[in-house]
Formats: C-alpha cells, sequence, structure tokens
C-alpha cells in the first residue's frame, strides 16, 4: 500500500491554545482511518488544515506526491479530497435532491446558465445517491427542515458525489439515532468500498470505530497519542485511561 | 406555479398594451415602468445571492449617458441599446471583480459609493456633462427610419416590451439553471460552495455583470425615451427606488420586479394627482402595507391567488 496523504510536523494555535501541535500522519491509499479524541483535541482542526479551510503555522501536507498546504479549498477539492462536515453545510432553502443535484453539477461543472439544473441526467444520478443514503423519503424536503441524522446524511451524500478520492468525515454519525446507526455506516462504509474512496473519519463510538476502521489515531491537546488497528491501540491501557475515558459519546 | 407563469407574462404584456392603446398619455409612463422593471431584474437576481445592491441606478445611468453621448454620431436605437447595455456591461465586469469580494452591508455599501463617485464626476465634469443641467438626447432612428410624435413613443415601448420579455426569459432560465442555483446557495451555505470547487465569487460575479447589462438597458431606454438625461439618474435615490420597487414587486418570482414597477409607477402618478405635496407618503404606506402584510410582494400575493384557486 502506497501513502496517498502525507501531513508532517502541523502546527497551528490559536491564542494559546495549541490545536495542532506537530502531527506526522500519513494515510495510505484504500484504508478507513478512524480519528478519535477528547474535545477540543483539534481532530477538526486537521481536518480543517488538509482540506484548506486553515492553513498550518508550520510543517507540510502532500497529497498522492504533491504539496498541498495553504491551498485554497476549492484547489484541493480539485484535485480528489472531500470532505463532511460536523455542522451539516447543507443549502438550506433548497431540497435535499436540489442539494444532492448541486453538488453533482459542481463535479460536471457548473458554469451552464441556460441549462436546468434539475435536468433528467442529474435528477437520475441524484436520485441514485440518495437512495443509496437511504434518503429517498425526504428528496422533496426543504433541507432546512430534516432531523439531525438526516442532515448529516446529506451531508456525506453531497461530499460523495464529488467522487472524491479521499474523504474526510467530521463526526459522520452524531446525531444518527443509536438503532440506526450501525445500518448508516454500513451504507456508507460499501458505498466508499465500491468507489475505492480513501476515507478518514472523526469518532467518538468505539463500536463503529472498531468495526469499520483499520487504523485508529488517537488524537490529544494537539498531538497524535497512538496509532495503529484498532484491535490493539483500544486496549492500550494509556488510550484508555487519557482519552476513551472521556471520549464517552457526547453527541 | 412555473408553468403559470408565461400564461401570466403574456396577460400581463397584452393588458400593458391595451392600457397604452387606450390611454396615451399612460403610455410614456409605462414605458419607463418597464425599463425600471428591467432594472428591478437585475436587483433580483443579486438579492438571491443574499445581496442588496444600493448602488445599480449608476448602470442605469452608465447607459443613459453612453446614449446621449453617442445619438449625435448614431442615433439608431437598434444601435444605441447594445452599445449602453455593452459600456454598463464592461463596467460591471471591472468593479464587479472588485466588489464580489465583499458581503452584506459592505457589498451594499460600496456600490452605494462608487455610485455616489459616479454621480459627483457626471456633475462636476460641466464641459463634457453639462453638469446638473444634462444633456438632451438628439433625434433617434429606427432602423435607419426618422422618429418622430407619436410613433417615436410607440417605438420605445415596443422596445422597452421586448428588451424586459428578452430579459424576463434570461433571468427565469439562468435562475434554475446549476449556476443559479449556485447564486442562491451563496445567501445560505457560501463555504459548502468553496468545499464543491465552485468559485462563490465567480457565481456572483456572472449574476453582478448581468444585473449590470440589465440596468445598462433600462437606462439606455429611460434616455431615448425622456429625450434627457441628468446626474440624478446615478443619484442614491435612484438606486433606492430600484430596491423599493424590487421589494413592492416581490423577489420570489422574475414577473415581480415588473410588477412592482407598474405598481410603483401607478402610484406615484395617481398619488401625485391626488395629494400632490405628499404622494411620497402614499409610496411610503404602500411599502409598509407589502411588508407588513404581504412580505412575497406583489408577486406573492399574485402567486397565493393562483396557488389557492388551483387548490379549489
Ligand atoms: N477557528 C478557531 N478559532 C479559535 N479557536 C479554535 C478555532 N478552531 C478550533 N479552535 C480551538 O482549537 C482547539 C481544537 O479544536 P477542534 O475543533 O479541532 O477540536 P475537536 O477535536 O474537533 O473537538 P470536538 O470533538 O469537540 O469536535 C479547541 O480548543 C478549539 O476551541
Ligand atoms: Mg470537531
Amino acid at each position: 500500500m502506497s501513502v496517498l496523504l502525507e501531513a508532517r510536523g502541523l502546527r497551528l494555535a490559536f491564542g494559546g491554545v495549541k490545536a495542532a501541535d506537530g502531527i506526522d500522519l500519513a494515510v495510505m491509499r484504500g484504508e478507513f482511518l478512524a480519528i478519535i479524541g477528547p474535545n477540543g483535541a483539534g481532530k477538526t482542526t486537521f481536518i480543517n488544515m488538509t482540506t484548506g479551510y486553515l492553513r498550518p503555522q508550520g510543517g507540510s501536507i502532500h497529497y498522492d506526491g504533491e504539496e498541498i498546504t495553504g491551498l485554497a479549498p476549492r484547489a484541493i477539492v480539485k484535485r480528489g479530497i472531500g470532505r463532511s462536515f460536523q455542522l451539516p453545510q447543507l443549502f438550506t432553502e433548497h431540497t435535499v435532491l436540489q442539494n444532492a443535484a448541486l453538488a453533482i453539477a459542481a463535479r460536471r461543472g457548473v458554469w451552464q446558465p441556460f441549462a436546468p439544473l434539475l435536468s433528467v441526467g442529474v435528477i437520475d444520478e441524484a436520485r441514485e445517491l440518495l437512495s443509496r443514503f437511504g434518503l429517498d423519503g425526504i428528496r422533496e424536503s426543504r433541507a432546512d427542515t430534516l432531523n439531525e441524522g438526516a442532515r448529516k446524511l446529506a451531508d456525506i451524500a453531497m461530499a460523495v458525489a464529488l467522487r472524491p478520492r479521499l474523504l474526510l468525515m467530521d463526526e459522520p454519525t452524531s446525531g444518527v439515532a443509536a438503532s440506526e446507526k450501525m445500518a448508516v455506516v454500513e451504507t456508507l462504509a460499501r458505498v466508499l468500498r465500491e468507489a475505492e474512496v480513501t476515507a478518514v473519519f472523526v469518532e467518538h463510538d468505539m463500536d463503529v470505530v472498531e468495526r469499520f476502521s483499520d487504523r485508529v489515531a488517537v488524537w490529544s491537546q494537539g498531538r497524535i497519542l497512538a496509532l495503529g488497528p484498532p484491535g490493539e491501540v483500544l486496549r492500550d491501557p494509556e488510550v484508555l485511561r487519557e482519552v476513551i475515558g472521556v471520549a464517552a459519546p457526547h453527541a | 406555479m412555473r408553468r403559470a407563469e408565461p400564461w401570466l407574462a403574456l396577460a400581463g404584456a397584452a393588458a400593458l398594451v391595451v392600457v397604452a392603446v387606450a390611454a396615451p398619455w399612460l403610455r410614456f409612463i409605462l414605458t419607463l415602468a418597464l425599463a425600471k422593471g428591467i432594472a428591478v431584474l437585475g436587483i433580483l437576481l443579486l438579492l438571491r445571492a443574499g445581496q442588496v445592491s444600493f448602488g445599480h441606478a449608476m448602470y442605469a445611468a452608465i447607459g443613459a449617458y453612453v446614449v446621449a453621448f453617442a445619438a449625435p454620431s448614431m442615433g439608431d436605437v437598434l444601435v444605441l441599446l447594445p452599445l449602453a447595455m455593452l459600456a454598463a456591461g464592461v463596467v460591471g465586469l471591472v468593479i464587479g471583480v472588485f466588489i464580489t469580494r465583499y458581503r452584506e452591508i459592505f457589498f451594499s455599501m460600496l456600490n452605494l459609493a462608487l455610485s455616489m463617485v459616479l454621480y459627483s464626476l457626471l456633475e462636476k465634469f460641466y464641459a463634457i456633462t453639462k453638469g446638473s443641467d444634462g444633456i438632451r438626447v438628439a433625434p433617434l432612428r429606427i432602423a435607419g427610419m426618422a422618429m418622430d410624435g407619436p410613433m417615436a413613443a410607440w417605438v420605445m415601448f415596443a422596445t422597452a416590451m421586448v428588451v424586459a420579455a428578452m430579459f424576463w426569459w434570461v433571468a427565469r432560465r439562468y435562475l434554475v439553471s446549476p449556476m443559479g442555483e449556485a447564486l442562491a446557495g451563496i445567501k445560505t451555505r457560501e463555504t459548502r460552495l468553496e468545499f464543491m470547487g465552485v468559485s462563490a465569487r465567480g457565481v456572483l460575479l456572472v449574476a453582478y455583470v448581468l444585473s449590470a447589462l440589465m440596468a445598462g438597458a433600462a437606462g439606455a431606454i429611460i434616455a431615448m425615451t425622456t429625450r434627457h438625461v441628468t446626474p440624478l439618474l446615478a443619484y442614491w435615490t435612484s438606486s433606492g427606488e430600484l430596491v423599493f420597487i424590487a421589494i413592492l414587486g416581490g423577489a420570489g418570482g422574475v414577473l415581480g420586479p415588473f410588477l412592482g414597477a407598474v405598481t410603483y409607477e401607478l402610484i406615484r402618478v395617481y398619488a401625485a394627482a391626488a395629494f400632490a405635496d405628499i404622494w411620497q407618503m402614499a409610496l411610503g404606506l404602500a411599502l409598509l402595507g407589502v411588508i407588513l402584510f404581504a412580505p412575497g410582494g406583489v408577486w406573492g400575493v399574485i402567486a397565493g391567488l393562483l396557488r389557492r384557486a388551483r387548490v379549489t
């Protein structure tokens, strides 16, 4: 397996808070890497730096052999890195179908002033996408009327619509009802494996981590405390004490 | 609603023609109303992105002054109109590149500031613009034929109709296209656009240039109809008028600007005749009424009635 994304010595502080304090991490092509760690550890900050939302104060990020440190989000998306958000970022005045369609149109090229967004081809793809995420029932609902779980899934669906090669997901299952969680992750994992997407996801549910990740990175105060297969990392006494003890699902 | 709209537009156009034939003195008013409606359509595009321009009269003024300057040498309506649009569009592009970095109050105020710069230039450079006296527009032709008296009035009325119809069609298609929907996305979730690889600035710039083109066309029609241009065309109250009409007509549909403009001009004419000094109060009350009781504007009221008619 080869390295797809490599972060070296990433640093970023907000005032006195070190949100990234020397992050070294190599994400391998095709793997599912889970990020765990307590609130405020810097998990979202890592995703924000990787996707160009925040510029690191030190260190570098390489993707597929190319340095992408400090590039704008748009430039990074174009290279095949997608993301979903801890707080879903949907077009609230559009329907779920329109949200999906806009993401599909964004991939195909949005610069068409006279063809309708909801053309036959785009509608078909949007419907198919939404059905993969089990969102058929709420296709015509406006995005601001959805419950938290549905908003999360629609948010991820929009990222997937861009057909990224690397997808960074920030707490994909928070807000999804506990009874549906495993089924949702199951579906998501299948969709991603079919599309050969490499995935990095922040997750607070250790059952999900155990079952769906190839490796786990443990974040604590802007550093990576441990990295390895879930079977080892989740049994490491230090990790148990430092992280899992205080990382009870907070959603 | 979308399917009923073209029929509604057609009925509205027919009604305007009937009124223009029956009451020739209203023809002039309606021509100006249509022209303003075109400019307001541009305001509506920007409103889709959640942005309010308090300076768009500057593009109307640019269109109008282009007509005034060019009329002596090439006084054909069919030449002047595209020329005015081109000038407004080019200025819109140059200003737009800079102004689309800004949002909300900054966007509004920068437009306002630039329009006031244009206003003072028009006023101060007397040698070229004749200052606040303004410029009389030289006699016009259409497709080579001289225009005079009632024929000129009809030509301008028809021109306003055709241009309005054209931009109505463009706006209608544009707003449901990927670009138009992305424009609406700027209002609700601009960051998402960037994370989909779409340049929000680029999307807004297209709308901005389109809106400048529309305002430029409006200004040209106003200049050719009134045959006189003054710096007042660029004054901030003229920009405010466009925003006023946008709210009065309703931003929910592309017919709104025209409904708003006709309503506005008619209220203005009749209120001025009836109450002389306090006609502005009638406009103020009308706007108050819309904001309190019909936030969707005239278009919202009509759309609501149609929907109810369909249900029952
Ligand atoms: N834009 C910002 N401005 C100021 N401080 C920030 C900013 N983003 C993050 N921080 C701070 O950096 C630290 C790390 O935040 P981050 O959001 O990365 O944590 P996290 O691990 O994602 O936590 P959570 O599990 O609560 O989502 C926190 O102390 C946070 O308050
Ligand atoms: Mg976070």
